[in-house]
């Protein structure tokens, strides 16, 4: 970069320096400043994004704040915001613990699956396997997610669980929805690790071998533990996909929040509940309505402090070996 | 490894023990398996809805408008030209703002300096961001608030884009980092301007990535349900949309559909997803297609 802008800097031929070749060099450098100007503009749109969303969230949060004591929000054990009277509550733990069962089931699925596949693809697979299973996996990341609800709702649940493996599941249950959402993060697992697998250098795998080590040794006591921190922030990432996943919840996990660790019954997440209300027929403004904002705002700094732990790590294992 | 003292000078033709070998082969066979679950689940996954949806799948499907009453005469007209449409907005709209923000970020930007940073952490996050929280912003800034635009295509189509961005972002900045040094340098050796070299060679050089990384982008907006939940996109839309009218969009219907108590619904709904799946699967073949055909390699 800095070759660059030094060359840049003298971009206009120096030329025979006749008063014309100059005055085409100022106006083409104000258009050079104009476009730069432009450009970064764009970039800055990002950044007003990010303000948007958290002005956004944080105006009607206060509102919605001012009408529910924020201790009551944060610790009431009961979500309950659209019941008239006295029934009407807003404790939002209900919603996050299901945020996070949800996210542990999908998990539960997703880590021995995504790992094993990232170990094999990195390590085991032939060119010629691999060049066909990582398209596929791509594909099934390209899946919409509102396909997967669909397929959860009326396959997972009625032909998987009832028929095959003969659990007795309601239509909407955290089982179905939990194990689809594993499906998701799944190729977001696998490629991360795969990254990270590949990115630890030859030496250390030839120097296992050299010592006598077979190839499984040599993957599971020095490949992965090498690849450490990239595989955390895999499932950092992966995780943090399954606690803002909407859709496949709301199709299959239905909409009644409950503390209950129950997954034949209903389950209801933070963002399935946004979607939920936003569908619904409430009236914009009411304190109902602004719950959408205050769950919305507790799902964003939920997401971002996910983010960040896996950006930390996988600045952890860049540093290590680039 | 006490095998391994017993055959100090084991090659690749002298056979480990039994016992290891079993192991070893037992976990590269459970590697293998755990692989396949996922492809076994897409490949499921696709024969379920096929085997759903290809009964109602009609030129009737496709060209009717939904309807709550009557589930044999409905079909997706409106959502499909929804998303049609919504695929051409968002694009309007990210390509230009993508780009601009790659080429800034790769060719201008110097990375010591506290904004620019700042600008590329933010990139990072926004990626990390639930689509319903893009959702909120779009409800809260583009439908009402200072853009107040209503429930309209437009303000969908924008919410969409900023939700996407990233995705551009990210594979053009890819794109535009392949193109090799050299090209710059002999470009303004010649005596371009920055501009002009990023206008007439970088950019052209970076054009197959860049336009994979755009079709990506546009192939994850319009499977995108919860944004346009938010927004308000209206799912039993009996009109054609247009760019400032309210609209309807495929997941829209699809939600609509597979959340029916009917049955009858459902299988719509399959339908609903085939039209939607053909529709990424063309996407993704353009992609494909354009990073072969003039892929680069310097």
């Amino acid at each position: 970069m800095a070759g660059a802008d030094l060359i840049a800097g003298f971009g206009s031929p120096p030329g025979g320096g006749g008063p014309d070749l100059t005055r085409k060099r100022t106006t083409r450098s104000v258009s050079e400043q104009v476009i730069k100007g432009l450009l970064a503009a764009a970039a800055v749109l990002s950044v007003v994004t990010t303000t948007g969303i958290v002005i956004s969230l944080l105006n009607e949060t206060i509102q919605f704040f001012g009408e529910v004591p924020i201790g009551d929000y944060l610790f009431g054990t009961d979500w309950n915001p659209l019941a008239g009277g006295d029934s009407q509550s807003f404790g939002v733990l209900p919603l996050v613990f299901s945020t996070f069962y949800m996210t542990g089931i999908g998990l539960l699925i997703a880590v021995p699956l995504g790992l094993a596949a990232a170990i094999y693809l990195a390590e085991y697979a032939t060119p010629r396997v691999r060049k066909t299973i990582k398209p596929t996996l791509e594909v099934l990341a390209g899946i919409p997610t509102i396909v997967l609800g669909y397929f959860a709702l009326t396959y997972i649940t009625p032909v998987i669980l009832r028929d095959l493996l003969g659990i007795e599941v309601q239509v909407f249950n955290g089982l179905a929805a939990g194990i689809v959402l594993g499906i998701l993060v799944l190729p977001t697992i696998a490629s991360v690790t795969e990254d990270a697998l590949s990115a630890v250098p030859r030496a250390l795998r030839e120097g296992a071998f050299g010592m006598g080590a077979t190839k499984r040794q040599v993957v599971t006591r020095v490949v992965f533990p090498a690849a450490l921190s990239g595989i955390v922030a895999a499932l950092v990432l992966g995780a943090s996909r399954a606690v803002g996943e909407t859709v496949i919840i709301l199709v299959a996990g239905g909409a009644s929040p409950n503390l209950s660790f129950d997954l034949t019954g209903p389950q209801q997440t933070m963002a399935a509940f946004i979607a939920q209300t936003a569908r619904g027929d409430i009236s914009t403004g009411s304190t109902e309505f602004l719950t959408i904002y205050a769950v919305g705002f507790t799902l964003f700094v939920i997401t971002l402090v996910l983010n960040a732990i896996a950006i930390g790590f996988v600045r952890k294992f860049r540093q290590v070996y680039e | 490894m006490a095998a391994a003292s017993t055959t100090p000078q084991r090659t690749a033709i002298d056979p480990a023990p039994a016992a290891i070998r079993l192991k070893e082969r037992l976990f590269a066979g459970s590697l293998f398996l755990s692989t396949l679950v996922g492809l076994l689940f897409l490949a499921v996954l696709i024969i379920d809805v096929l085997q759903d949806g290809l009964s109602n799948l009609s030129w009737d499907f496709i060209t009717s408008f939904p309807s709550r009453v009557i589930p044999e005469n409905a079909g997706v007209r409106s959502a499909l030209l929804g998303t049609l449409y919504l695929i051409v907005v968002v694009a309007v709209f990210i390509v230009p703002v993508g780009v601009a923000t790659a080429v800034y970020l790769e060719e201008y930007a110097d990375r010591d300096r506290w904004w620019n940073r700042i600008i590329e952490l933010n990139i990072q996050n926004l990626a990390a961001v639930p689509s319903v929280v893009y959702g909120i912003l779009g409800l809260a800034w583009i439908v009402r608030g200072p853009l107040s635009l209503g429930r309209i295509l437009i303000a969908g189509a924008l919410t969409l884009g900023l939700l996407v961005l990233p995705v551009v972002i990210v594979v053009a900045r890819e794109a535009i980092r392949a193109v090799p040094p050299s090209i710059r340098e002999g470009s303004l050796a010649l005596g371009a301007t920055k501009w002009q070299t990023i206008w007439k060679q970088v950019l052209p050089g970076a054009l197959p990535g860049i336009a994979t990384g755009v079709i990506l982008a546009l192939s994850r907006a319009i499977g995108e349900t919860a944004p346009l939940i938010l927004v308000g996109a209206v799912a039993f839309a009996r009109f054609d949309p247009t760019l400032t009218s309210q609209f309807n969009a495929l997941p829209i219907a699809i939600l609509e559909f597979v959340t029916d108590q009917e049955r009858i619904f459902h299988d719509l709904a399959a339908s609903a997803i085939i039209v939607l799946l053909i529709i990424l699967l063309l996407m993704n073949s353009v992609a494909i297609y354009l990073r072969n055909r003039y892929e680069q390699k310097w």
